[in-house]
Parts: C-alpha cells; structure tokens; sequence
C-alpha cells in the first residue's frame, strides 16, 4: 500500500481498519542470492538498496531479535556530515544527501529535522579550529557558519555563557544537520525492502558460518541452515563475534554508550547543541523530551546498560552548560554496544572470505551513516567494487597505514 | 563497578584508566615483520567472556594492573599487578 494523505484521511474516517501489516513474516527458503546478517538500520538500507539499485531481490535479512532491537533504536539520532578527513567527508557528504530525498524515496515520513548542530567553541584556540571545521565542510559542498560570541548570546539565550572555565566564545553551525525519527528509518526501509521481495526474518540468530574452500557458502542459524551465493554482515556491536565464525580478527572493540531523556517538555531547544567540553551534546525530541548524551562508558563492554561514574559526568557537563535542565526530571537512561575501531572510522570491504563482505565500526555514529552505508554496501555486494564514497572505509588501512583517526587519539577505541 | 588492586583493595573504577587488552604486554621482536605488529597494535578478539585486559591505577598506587573481566556481565575473575604477570599468556 502506497502511503498518501488521501490513505490517512479515509482510514482516519474508518476507524483505522483497513491498515495492512506493513512487511511479511516469511519462513526462511534454504538458499538465498545474498544473505544479510542484523536487521538494523544498516542492514535493512542495505537489502533495500541491493534490490531497488542492483535488482538483487533473492535476498534474506536474518535478525536474532526484532528489526530495529539494536543501536538503530536506541541512539540519538543525531544526523550530520560534518567530518575533517578526506575518506570520511564524501562518505557522510553522500549519506546526508541521500537522507534528504529519503522519504520521498521511500515513501515513510522519517521525519528528518535539519533543525541544525551547533559545536560550542570555549577557548580563542577551539574557535579557530571550528572556523577551519566550517571552512573544510562548505569546500566538501557541505555547509558550516561560524557564531560570534553576540550571536551565541542572542541565539541561545538559555545557555550559561560565562562560566568561568568554559565560557562560549563561538559556534560553529551546521545548518543542515539535525535529528530523524529512528524508529521510522528502520520500519521505512523495513516496509520499503519488503515491498521489492527482501524476506526480513526475524527471531533468527546466526550461530555459525559455513565456509568451503575459503568460500562463504552459507550460514547456521537457530532456525536451520540458509545457503547463500554472499554474506554480508552488520550486526554493528557484535561484529567481534560474528567475525569470529568466520575465522577472523577485527581492529575492533565493543564498548557501552548511553542516553538519557528527560520528561516531555514544551519546545525550549531549537537546535541540536554540542558542548565543546567535557563532551555533552543534547537535543529536543519531537515529543518535547531532552535527548542527551555524552563519551562512551570507557572500557570493553557488552553489557547494553549503562554506568554511574559516565552518568555522573554527562549530567555535570550538561548542568555547566544548560543550567535551566536541571529542573527536568530524567525518564529513562539506556546503552548500546558499539562497535569502535582502532581508528574512530567505519570499515565497508570485503573480507578475506570469498563472498563474505563486513559492514562495521560504526562506532557511536553509525545512524546518520544508515542510508550512505546501506548504498555503498550494496555497491560493493552487487558489483565487486567499493562504492567511490566508500573507497578508502577499506580493512586494510590498518595494514597499510592510511587510517582515518579523526581525533588523532591512535589505536585506543575508547579515546575516539 | 570495582576493582580489586593487589595493592589497595577493592577501589571505585573511577580511580582507574582503562588501557584496553593485555595483549599490549607482549610486544613482538623488533624482527618480527609486519604482521605481527599490525597484529599487535590493532587486531583484538573483542570476547563477550573473559577478557584479559590493563587497567592503571592512576588515583592510587599508580601501578598497572591486569584484570580477567567478563565483558558481558563485568564480573572479575582475578586481578594481578601487571609487573608480575606471565607474558606471553592470552
Ligand atoms: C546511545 C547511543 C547513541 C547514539 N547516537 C547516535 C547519533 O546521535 N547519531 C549517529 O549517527 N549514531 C549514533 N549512534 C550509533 C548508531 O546507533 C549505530 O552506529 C548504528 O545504529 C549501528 O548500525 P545498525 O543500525 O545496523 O546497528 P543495530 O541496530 O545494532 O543492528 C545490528 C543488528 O544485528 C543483530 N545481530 C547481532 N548479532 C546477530 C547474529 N549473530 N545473528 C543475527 N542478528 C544479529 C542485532 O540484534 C541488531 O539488531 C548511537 C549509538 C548509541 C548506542
Ligand atoms: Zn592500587
């Protein structure tokens, strides 16, 4: 069913029930073209785009719990593309472009809001750097304006601008960034995959995989043996794991990240805002709550829960900065496992299995990546080829030295 | 979370820096080509068990200690000053 005002309308006046479940419930075949292993929002983009660009549509996307169970639906749901390494600027630069026409392409409000970011700069030194930020975005034919100190204090009045160790000297604002609604992303490629023949199986956890004369030939599942022509996997946190089965060693581990959010309150926040210090970033969901967040909890983790030292901090640096929260009350904290490579970039490549490619290393950015990486993944699975905004995501720019570390904090995943 | 240092006792994780895999005690020979470094400094087993990892004591005994953690429930199976720990152990 085509999604249009008109359908809203006339089931809105029929009580609502003709609505259809939007994908199947398929029973897994036992052979499959391509197999996709973690029904998250990389996964799910990347089955949509291998049957709506490659018309590959013998496709199974095998997920242990329920679409959308993993970071898709537990993030903040910050989308931007505002990167400082070559091989990282054209791979978000083409995500955030493919965002923007995306509900029209797949006909579900995502409810993309590019209410912008801003970056807080505190010192003369990190303003510099965040005009040298903006400089490099706008020549990537991206966007970034920098805030004298006067706009700040007139444009977020709510801020503490004079503390006495982080005043706000500056912004940075990147107007197009913002927030979509990350639930919608994953039922929108979900529905969207579904509707081009992609079998979305869920309850189906992947425990082994089957390789035969250094080929990929299949994967063990709780619900039985699927064969496969290629595996491709993004399963984000437990990459380790299932790479594992495969026989091989990542530059990865996985550490916890939280959130926090608030009671719902009326619109006080226009914008998404980033600290500059300390590390607190926070925005304001359509349903009025306060989504916040901060620095990973610090150490290798699969626990998908939270700790109380990095809880502790991310409410210190968001009372520094915003004093006026500290009268919301906090509903609900949550983590998730990310998977954080030894340089703080994504990996899209192929493996040393023949027909096993790897997805992974999203690190604590992985969402806005979710429409980009799904595109050049299906690229790469469809053709042999990485996608030429991909091309230097490779694995072995560990090998070969041609890293992407960002912050320059060198191999400690817990740093980046 | 806490942890138990050789030296002072069970202690708030918060005196402590987290330095990731004690696979960083065994450096490989200066001769031991390539792989083997690449190896070490960025391939990991990332086990949802037992990890085996160092942990310094920065607001305490400054020592560096080597901690046997469960990575999916952060129970502590022993910890031991990393001066005294066997190299070349996983
Ligand atoms: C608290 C938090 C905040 C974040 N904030 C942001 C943000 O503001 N902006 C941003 O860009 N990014 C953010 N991220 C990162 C982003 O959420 C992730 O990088 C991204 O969602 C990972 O890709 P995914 O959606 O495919 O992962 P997931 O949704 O985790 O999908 C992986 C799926 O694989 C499944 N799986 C695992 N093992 C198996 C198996 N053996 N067999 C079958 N299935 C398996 C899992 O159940 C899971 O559903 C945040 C992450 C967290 C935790
Ligand atoms: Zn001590």
């Amino acid at each position: 069913m085509r999604y249009s005002a008109l359908q809203v309308l006339r089931n809105g006046l029929t009580g609502n029930k003709s609505w259809k479940p939007v994908w199947r419930n398929p029973t897994p075949k036992s052979h499959y073209d391509v197999v996709i292993i973690g029904g998250g929002g990389h996964g799910l983009a990347t089955a949509y785009y291998l049957a709506k660009k490659h018309g590959i549509t013998n496709v199974a996307v095998l997920e242990k719990g329920w679409l959308g169970g993993g970071n898709v639906g537990r993030n903040t749901t910050i989308v931007r593309s505002n990167y400082m390494l070559e091989g990282n600027m054209k791979f978000y630069s083409h995500s955030l472009r493919l965002w923007e026409n995306l509900e029209q392409e797949l006909n579900y409000n995502v409810m993309l809001s590019q209410r912008g970011l801003v970056v807080l700069g505190h010192s003369d030194g990190q303003v510099e750097a965040l005009a040298r930020r903006g400089t490099v975005s706008v020549m990537e034919g991206d966007d970034g304006v920098l805030w004298s100190r006067e706009e700040c204090r007139a444009r977020m009045p709510y801020l503490n601008h004079d503390d006495a160790r982080f005043p706000v000297y500056g912004a940075l604002m990147h107007q197009r960034g913002g927030t979509a609604r990350h639930d919608a992303v994953v039922w929108g490629f979900a529905r969207a995959a579904d509707m081009r023949g992609v079998d979305l199986i869920q309850n189906c956890e992947v425990q082994g995989l089957r390789i035969e004369n250094g080929k990929m030939v299949g994967v063990e599942t709780s619900r039985g043996y699927i064969g496969a022509g290629k595996v491709g996997m993004t399963v984000a946190g437990r990459s380790g794991q299932v790479a594992e089965m495969a026989g091989l060693r990542l530059p990865i581990e996985s550490q916890v990240l939280q959130a926090f959010v608030t009671e719902g309150l009326k619109p006080i926040l226009p914008t998404v805002i980033a600290f500059g210090m300390g590390h607190f970033y926070i925005s304001q969901s359509d349903k009025g709550g306060l989504v916040f967040g901060g620095d990973l909890d610090g150490y290798n983790s699969y626990a998908q829960r939270g700790n109380i030292p990095m809880m502790e901090h991310i409410a210190e640096a968001g009372m520094a900065l915003m004093p006026m929260i500290g009268k919301a009350k906090m509903l609900r904290s949550w983590g998730g496992i990310n998977d954080m490579t030894m340089d703080g970039s994504p990996i899209i490549d192929k493996s040393p299995v023949e027909n096993f490619f790897v997805n992974c290393g999203w690190c604590y950015g992985g969402f806005k990546a979710v429409p980009g990486s799904g595109d050049c993944f299906a690229h790469l699975m469809a053709t042999g080829n990485p996608h030429p905004a991909a091309n230097r995501l490779l694995l072995n720019r560990f090998e070969t030295g041609r890293l992407l570390d960002e912050t320059g904090n060198g191999a400690s995943p817990n740093l980046h | 979370m806490r942890i138990n240092c050789p030296n002072c006792g069970d202690r708030d994780v918060r005196e402590f820096h987290y330095r990731g895999s004690a696979k960083l005690l065994n450096r490989p020979a200066p001769d031991a080509g390539e792989a083997a470094f690449v190896d070490y400094v960025y391939l990991r087993e990332n086990p949802a068990g037992l990890n085996r990892e160092l942990w310094f004591h920065e607001m305490g005994c400054r020592s560096w200690i080597v901690a046997q953690r469960n990575m999916s429930t952060h129970e502590f199976a022993g910890t031991e000053l990393a001066r005294n720990a066997k190299r070349g152990a996983k």
